[in-house]
């Protein structure tokens, strides 16, 4: 397989990536299969079409509802985490908050972490650093440890090693686990990752997680997952880090069914995963187990610029579900690695711009049908469709004030003179007459391959004139007017 | 690390501005300068911090989720049988012995329970014999046998606050009585579930357990036995969690 460009190193090229993947049949073939299967299971479960937009319905309003009283419902779960016992932390970028856990960290003399599956940690680009600080950082969701082990990063945001096939996964352990014999038997390969991990769960310093849903009114941590790596990072290590982005908080705890009802059916297919985890505190007195530190550590990364405008402030609502990407046509088609970015498919191609500037990343919200899938299936209706359009005027043509990072840094000049002079063309029926006169009777000259012309016949074929204009065939009929 | 504790406090208060002149800007006023909280003007105020307004939101679909009782746990079995969870019909009486035999049959050596969990005393009294699985106490801090528990320890046992019909899935509540790693490190885990005990929804359960008002340190909802489907969408059971879990239907409790 070809190697795959990892976000952070090497130059940020779209339409490279997305060229070199396309040709890539392992990947073609690889996701089209994952995500055939993914729609299908969602599928089964949102079988109701009433129940649907009834759920979803109610799960957007208690996204919204959060994100409405985003900084009371923050200071809230801060004061009922404190009182529980948990420590809170918070990072503007995440530079800071990869100096917060390293402290923490330090703090204890940690240099062995285990770690369940946190997408922030991803924007952190975490384990690298804790790597340059000595500090040893394993990640145990299978698929996780699979794309470390392979000096990887995920390609889904659920399915991280889905872009890999069982060959190749046999492969590598077979040559990076000490003592594996190869096999292709997938419950060979999984006790095998079995076998590694236990041991490091027992010897680890600490544990690291992500968080699905942070509770206000309780200060509850809520972990969903099916392997049991989540609480063995949380339970067993003395100590456990947890992170999560500003917008992860919700009011209530009777907010949580519902949230986690449409984010299992939607990520994987089931009504429900094997643990769903509510921590909400450390080791309480009198507990014989348990971490004795809790640690929060809340991240903002930009996206309190997002939360300043009403309209992109949808984005935030995200539930990190990733039915979007499992729906498109793009992401099937090119795989997630293509999008050079922590976050792929439609639900990255709003949200990274947003957080990177459109300066490097104006590729991103272009590269959608406007097909309309993502939206549709989204579970807590984020208008992904809108919201790309809109991400593409500011690209161009920002709004005053525009809070997105880099608005206007696709303008081009050259592009403002053309549409100038087509409304010129258009707005006056001399020159409109003599350039469709010069456009018919020039018809036989082959388009111009030119600049951004080149660019636009590279890959739509280029129209080609009538022999005389509509007003030219409606006059010599003798139409009154024409 | 003071240095540290001051970067985080800076950060909390820069991003908790942006939020609030954010949203200050959209209700029509100029964001209150950094650092500072002058009260909102009077009809825009944001809501007082904490006491948000209940969302307005309809849970119709939620209340409508209900089963007679005589089909709760019908429905909770079909849903986790489908995800590999094993079921042991027994009686208040005689669940010590059956969950004994049942674990000598499958070649366990060793059971473990919590101290100071009312499964203790019974399990030990049908024990008295000798004979396998051996009963172990966990009866001192993970940091004195963590050992054991990882490696020598091949079933454990708890109780648990009731089912869900909807979905399946067991309520479990670890205590200083039951620790938490009971239902996570053996390779087996067994837990009793008096079928009298069966929720409809996780949503009526977290209510009627009036946890918004004061919650455990750790509760969790379990359904299955640990699974994975990481490699190629294959479905993989017991790839860090128990291998097996075992429901021990006990009409009227353990007693």
């Amino acid at each position: 397989m070809a190697a795959e460009p990892v976000p952070g190193s090497g130059p940020l090229d779209f339409h490279a990536s997305a060229a070199a993947a396309l040709a890539d049949p392992q990947i073609r073939a690889n996701f089209r299969r994952a995500m055939d299967g993914l729609m299908a299971k969602r599928a089964a479960l949102f079988a109701d079409p009433a129940e649907w937009q009834a759920l979803r319905a109610l799960g957007a309003a208690i996204r919204a509802h959060a994100l409405d009283h985003l900084p009371e419902l923050l200071v809230r779960l801060e004061e009922r985490c404190r009182a529980n016992g948990i420590q809170v932390h918070w990072a503007e970028s995440t530079g800071d908050a990869n100096a917060a856990v390293l402290a923490i960290l330090r703090a204890h003399g940690a240099t062995r972490v285990v770690k369940g599956k946190s997408m922030v940690s991803e924007e952190m680009h975490l384990n690298d650093y804790l790597a340059e600080h000595g500090v040893e950082s394993l990640e145990s969701d299978l698929g996780e440890y699979v794309v470390q082990l392979d000096h990887e990063t995920p390609s889904h945001i659920i399915m991280p090693a889905i872009h890999k096939n069982g060959r190749q996964i046999a492969r590598l352990f077979g040559e990076k686990i000490r003592g594996a014999q190869y096999t292709e038997d997938v419950d060979a390969l999984t006790a095998m990752a079995r076998r590694v991990l236990r041991q490091k769960f027992e010897e680890a310093d600490a544990g690291m997680s992500g968080v699905n849903v942070a509770v206000a009114e309780t200060g509850t941590l809520v972990l969903v997952e099916n392997e049991g790596n989540g609480r063995m990072s949380t339970h067993v290590p003395p100590l456990h880090i947890a992170l999560m982005g500003i917008e992860k908080v919700v009011e209530r705890l009777a907010d949580v069914p519902p949230l986690l009802a449409l984010l299992c059916r939607s990520a994987t297919g089931q009504t429900i995963t094997t643990y769903t985890n509510l921590i909400s505190g450390p080791r309480g007195a009198g507990e014989l187990d348990g971490p004795h530190e809790v640690h929060l550590v809340i991240l903002d990364n930009g996206r309190s610029r997002i939360f300043a405008d009403p309209e992109l402030r949808a984005t935030l609502r995200c539930i990190r579900c990733g039915a979007c990407m499992n729906h498109c046509p793009v992401y099937t088609r090119i795989g997630g690695h293509a999008y050079q970015a922590v976050y792929p498919g439609p639900i990255g191609k709003i949200l990274i711009p947003q957080t990177e500037g459109l300066k490097t990343r104006r590729e991103l919200p272009q590269a959608s049908s406007l097909c309309g899938a993502c939206a549709e299936v989204c579970p807590v209706a984020i208008p992904i469709t809108e919201l790309l359009l809109r991400l593409r005027r500011e690209a161009a043509h920002p709004e005053p004030g525009s809070p997105v990072l880099q608005a206007g840094e696709a303008r081009a000049p050259w592009e403002e003179r053309a549409w100038a002079a087509w409304r010129r063309v258009f707005a006056s029926p001399r020159l409109y007459r003599l350039a469709s006169r010069l456009a018919t009777r020039c018809r036989w000259l082959p388009p111009p391959r030119l600049g951004p012309l080149a660019a636009w016949t590279r890959v739509r074929s280029a129209p080609r004139p009538a022999r005389r204009s509509l007003h030219e065939l409606a006059r010599r009929r003798g139409v009154p007017d024409a | 690390m003071p240095e540290q504790a001051e970067t985080e406090a800076g950060a909390r208060e820069r991003i908790l501005d942006r939020l609030r002149a954010a949203r200050a800007a959209e209700a029509g006023h100029a964001p209150p300068p950094a650092g500072h909280a002058p009260p909102p003007p009077a009809g825009h105020a944001p809501p007082p911090g904490g006491h948000a307004p209940p969302a307005p939101v309809d849970t119709a679909v939620l209340a409508a989720k209900t089963w007679p009782p005589a089909e709760r746990l019908a429905r909770l079995r079909r849903c986790m049988e489908a995800v590999k969870a094993e079921f042991l019909e027994a009686t208040a009486a005689g669940w010590p012995a059956a969950v004994r035999d049942f674990l000598r049959a499958g070649g366990a050596r060793t059971l473990m329970a919590g101290a100071g969990s009312p499964l203790a005393g019974p399990l030990a009294a049908a024990g008295a014999d000798g004979a396998a699985p051996a009963l172990v106490l966990y009866d001192r801090p993970v940091e004195e046998l963590k050992a054991s528990l990882f490696s020598t320890i091949d079933a454990g046992i708890t109780t648990c606050l009731g089912g869900i019909a909807e979905t399946g899935g067991l309520i479990l509540c670890p205590s200083p009585g039951e620790p938490r790693l009971l239902s996570l490190v053996p390779p087996i885990h067994l837990v009793l579930l008096d079928p009298a005990r069966i929720w409809d929804t996780l949503w009526q359960a977290v209510r009627e357990l009036g946890w918004s008002k004061a919650i455990p340190a750790n509760a969790l909802v379990i359904s299955g036995p640990s699974k994975t489907a990481d490699i190629e969408q294959t479905l993989a059971y017991g790839v860090h969690g128990p291998k097996r879990l075992i429901v021990v239907l006990v009409p009227g409790g353990a007693g």
